[in-house]
């Protein structure tokens, strides 16, 4: 077995930290704009990041061998180092007092979780509320992949990054090379928030709140500017965050699919059905569950698909306490919560392609049982899904499974009810953000142990990179000379 | 350019790595899953599963926006129709391997009617380039420019040479003749030398020269410079085939040793002038008896790596032989060049490399000036031709005076068909053919030479 090529991750690390520096430079802008002192330490961060990555990168790589191993490596820690160097804004402006805290925050809005420690999020300042929902942005298609967009990187190992990134069984690419299949991912994704901000706007909501919202939304991250969430908005508002959640909920190969005029392609993918019928009938179900709490049908439906969108796609966004609904609307909401998105989006969870491949499996190894002889594969879009993949795909239930029933017991530690650490899990290692009970809409993560933070910041980028990338880093044969 | 490779064997990897080097958007298909996701995820490349002659793979590959479609899979059949239909579905230019000789000796009228640009016979590209190497017998390797007046020979320094200890400016004086040496091998290092470098034995050498000089600096050397006259080639596969064709009509004497009688009997009426002998071409005895001692050149071309290379040390050891080997596994090259094993050639590399050689002229009509490309020495060196179409920045000023970037030479320039080994007082002009040998890659134009 080959070492690792220590010199390349340095490589790629130092080019991270040079575009960490370049994301500052928003929340400089946005203090200048609106004045404010804290934008000082954005600032000092971005410069820091910016002469420390600059340096870094004219040490080249030794060898540029570059295997699957590397890019796990690589991708794990890119992520853990720019939550680091993330947090130190929200700490040097003492807007969150506890570093740990203030990680726990930035893993949070870079897995897209949206989970808070925070109990009055309407006093920050407007810099450090722009940069929480920029980090979602960012964590929503990847940083990796902004930056395999953007540099030139020859070399295989921008496959090997990809896929470690991405999310989904299996990554394919749209087109031949890895860093047009990065530009086009970001120019949908770009594309998208863009006709949010417009949106918003239009529907009458400032600019700096249509921008900020727009993020948290398309990265389906769930960071707002109100301790309410959602909830103050008027429902034609609600109505545009309710589709723009959905549409970053699908598989972003299909808009691809769109652009290049083969829209039947995308219409047929099976996912997308599973995917929108498991939320309109989550919704249709907790509609009828709650109808009694409101005047209109039409707002009972609103509010539930507005839920089961939010939920379903990771985002974190509520309009009203879910928590105080009846049980089978919470277990309905738990559900989906843990199924996710679509793979390829920018939701997190278990994902709906590889519960389409699961239900398959089971409904194979049935048909099996009445005749044992039979041989049937297991198709997906008319297209033969692969041993490996169904490997993999059991192997990550396994591995999802272990790592829930570790963080729930580690949780137990600290003195919530199983509900809330639960739910608290779920919410985390899927990305979702408010999860049940102490842990809800209306509540936060401030409570938990320092400890107890770390299991859920571990579990939320495990969940963001879907498991693998993070638990290599833990493997002692990754690291062996 | 958009390119979609049909089948993932050697020759299909090799040029899936290089062309995706190169920057084309690379677009593979292959029935075997494991091969593909293999290159998929090695190189640059997307990857499809699927019957690659099937309309719908090629379309779900892009052909019709694709501007090449190479077919190289283990079929002559598959490979033609994957062709037939890319040009219908896509319009785009076409290259098929096709090996079976049945329809090589077809290969115009096939290439007319099926609208293919290029056809590639590895067995017959092989024996060629061994034909051309035994033209020149000290040479490991020939490589042809300005329509073959410039050529770049490959030379590897024998032990005990004059060559060793030798500085390159002392060349001319010393062996009173006028050579101009691009590369230097040594090791794992290439370079590109300037007039100190000093060379040394088991150094490979490529040099720049008109056929006259360079075979004076053989002689020089004491290397071989005539012609063999008389071959004795093991194995009687196609390879065999074409290359004792060849060889016949320079007039040299050939024998092939075939193991398998009844393509012996073949071999005998496709060659009625060549000696074919019937036995084990790996018995010892046998290779005695048919004169191996007293062999000019020696080819071992059967179906076995290994047979081969242990064929070529033999010879060696037995006979003062230009010696060919055959090998079909690109994979350990590194170690088979240390085992001095005279020329070897890669008839998978050979069709890779020829490939890739249209696909650069092709790509050469759309945007640059290169003529003719070769990579030589693993890749790390670039031989080009530019012509210098337009007035630019190196026309009219002598080359001392040329800011040249580091490690470019200039090496030749065709001037009115006059073939210049340039000097510090050589002028490029307009219409003038120039090539360069630079271990920088990407060039595009003459004037990228410059600093």
């Amino acid at each position: 077995m080959e070492t690792m090529n220590y010199s390349i991750i340095r490589y790629i690390l130092c080019r991270v930290i040079e575009f960490a520096g370049l994301f500052f430079l928003l929340p400089c802008l946005v203090a200048v704009i609106y004045q404010e002192q804290e934008g000082y330490a954005f600032l000092l961060v971005a410069v820091g990041c910016l002469l420390l990555g600059g340096i870094g990168k004219h040490w080249k790589p030794k060898s540029k061998v570059f295997y699957a191993k590397e890019g796990f490596v690589t991708v794990s820690l890119s992520w853990i180092l720019l939550s680091v160097i993330g947090a130190l804004p929200f700490y040097l402006t003492r807007e969150i007092p506890s570093y740990v805290d203030a990680l726990f925050e930035t893993v949070s809005g870079l897995t897209t979780t949206g989970g808070t420690i925070l109990t009055d999020v309407e006093v920050l300042s407007r810099c450090t509320q722009f940069w929480r929902c920029f980090t979602h942005w960012i964590g929503g298609m990847g940083v990796l992949v902004l930056i395999l967009a953007i540099l030139p990187l020859s070399g295989s190992y921008n496959m090997h990054l990809m896929r470690a990134e991405s999310p989904g069984p299996s990554v394919g690419k749209l087109v031949p090379k890895v860093r047009n299949t990065a530009k086009i991912l970001y120019g949908i994704y770009i594309a998208i928030t863009l006709t949010q901000i417009i949106l918003l706007f239009f529907a009458g909501m400032p600019l700096y709140d249509a921008i900020t919202l727009s993020f948290s939304t398309t990265g389906t991250g769930g960071f707002g500017l109100l301790n309410s969430s959602i909830a103050e908005y008027p429902m034609a508002t609600q109505t545009i965050f309710m589709i723009f959640m959905i549409l970053c909920g699908v598989n972003f190969n299909l808009y691809y699919l769109f652009l290049i005029r083969k829209p039947k392609d995308a219409i047929k993918s099976e996912e997308l059905w599973l995917y929108l019928g498991l939320m309109f009938g989550g919704a249709v179900l907790i509609a009828l569950n709650i109808r009694d709490q409101f005047d209109s049908v039409y707002e009972t439906f609103h509010t539930a698909l507005f839920h089961t969108a939010s939920i379903m796609t990771t985002t974190g966004f509520s309009t009203v306490d879910f928590n105080l609904w009846p049980e089978f609307s919470k277990m309905v909401l738990l559900l989906l919560m843990i199924i996710g998105a679509c793979a390829g989006s920018t939701g997190g969870g278990f994902k709906v392609s590889r519960l389409l491949i699961v239900i398959k499996s089971i409904r194979n190894e049935l048909s099996y049982v009445v005749h044992p002889r039979s041989i049937k594969k297991i198709h997906v879009d008319g297209h033969t899904v692969s041993e490996s993949v169904i490997k993999s795909t059991q192997i990550y239930v396994m591995t999802y499974v272990a790592i829930y029933i570790v963080s729930v017991l580690l949780l137990s530690l600290d003195k919530f009810d199983f509900v809330t650490n639960f739910s608290a899990v779920a919410a985390n290692l899927n990305n979702v953000g408010p999860g049940f009970s102490a842990v809800g809409p209306t509540g936060n993560f401030s409570q938990y142990s320092v400890f107890s933070k770390f299991v859920l910041m571990f579990d939320m980028l495990t969940g963001r990179l879907e498991l693998f990338p993070m638990l290599i880093l833990f493997s002692p044969k990754t690291w062996k000379r | 350019m958009r390119i979609i490779i049909v089948g993932c064997g050697n020759v299909g990897a090799t040029l899936a790595e290089q062309l995706s080097k190169e920057g084309h958007n690379i677009t593979i298909i292959d029935t075997r899953e494991r091969l593909v996701q293999n290159l998929a995820n090695t190189f640059d490349v997307m990857g499809i599963e699927g019957n690659g002659a099937s309309f719908s793979v090629q379309a779900e590959a892009g052909v019709e926006n694709a501007d090449l479609l190479i077919a190289v899979t283990g079929s002559d059949e598959l490979n033609l129709l994957c062709c037939l239909i890319a040009k219908k579905a896509g319009g785009c230019h076409t290259i098929a391997r096709v090996r079976n000789p049945v329809y090589s000796r077809e290969i115009g009228y096939i290439k007319e009617e099926l609208g293919l640009s290029m056809v590639i016979n590895p067995e017959h590209a092989a024996a060629m380039e061994m034909g051309r190497v035994l033209k020149f017998p000290s040479a490991v390797k020939i490589d042809t420019f300005a329509k073959g007046r410039i050529e770049l020979i490959h030379y590897r320094i024998a032990e005990g040479s004059i060559l060793h200890d030798m500085a390159l400016k002392d060349i001319p004086t010393k062996l009173h003749c006028d050579v101009l040496v691009c590369v230097v091998e040594r090791g794992d290092d290439v370079v590109i030398p300037d007039g100190n470098f000093i060379l040394k034995e088991k150094d490979t050498i490529s040099i720049v020269a008109s056929s006259q000089n360079a075979m004076k600096l053989f002689k020089k050397m004491g290397a071989p410079t005539t012609r063999a006259k008389n071959a004795i080639i093991v194995g009687g596969g196609e390879t065999s085939f074409y290359l004792a064709k060849q060889l016949i009509s320079m007039g040299v004497e050939v024998k092939i040793i075939e193991k398998d009688k009844e393509r012996c009997e073949e071999l005998s009426e496709l060659l009625p002038q060549a000696l074919i002998i019937y036995g084990d071409g790996t018995d010892r005895d046998l290779l005695l008896e048919e004169g191996m001692v007293h062999a000019e050149a020696f080819a071992s071309l059967t179906n076995f790596d290994e047979e081969n290379i242990m064929l070529t040390l033999f010879a060696k050891s037995m006979s003062k032989a230009k010696l060919i080997t055959q090998v079909h596994r690109i994979a350990y090259d590194e170690i088979i060049n240390e085992l001095d094993l005279g020329t070897v050639i890669y008839p998978k590399y050979i069709t890779a490399e020829s490939i890739i050689q249209y696909v650069r002229a092709m790509q050469n009509s759309i945007g640059s000036n290169i003529e003719t490309l070769y990579r030589l020495n693993d890749n790390r060196v670039e031989a080009l031709e530019f012509v210098v179409k337009e007035d630019s920045p190196v026309v009219g000023i002598p080359l001392q005076q040329l800011n040249l970037k580091e490690n470019i030479l200039i090496c030749g320039i065709n001037h009115k068909g006059n073939i210049i080994t340039p000097g510090g007082q050589s002028v490029i002009s307009v219409g003038d053919t120039v090539v360069i040998v630079t271990v920088i890659t990407g060039l595009h134009d003459i004037k990228d030479i410059l600093k």
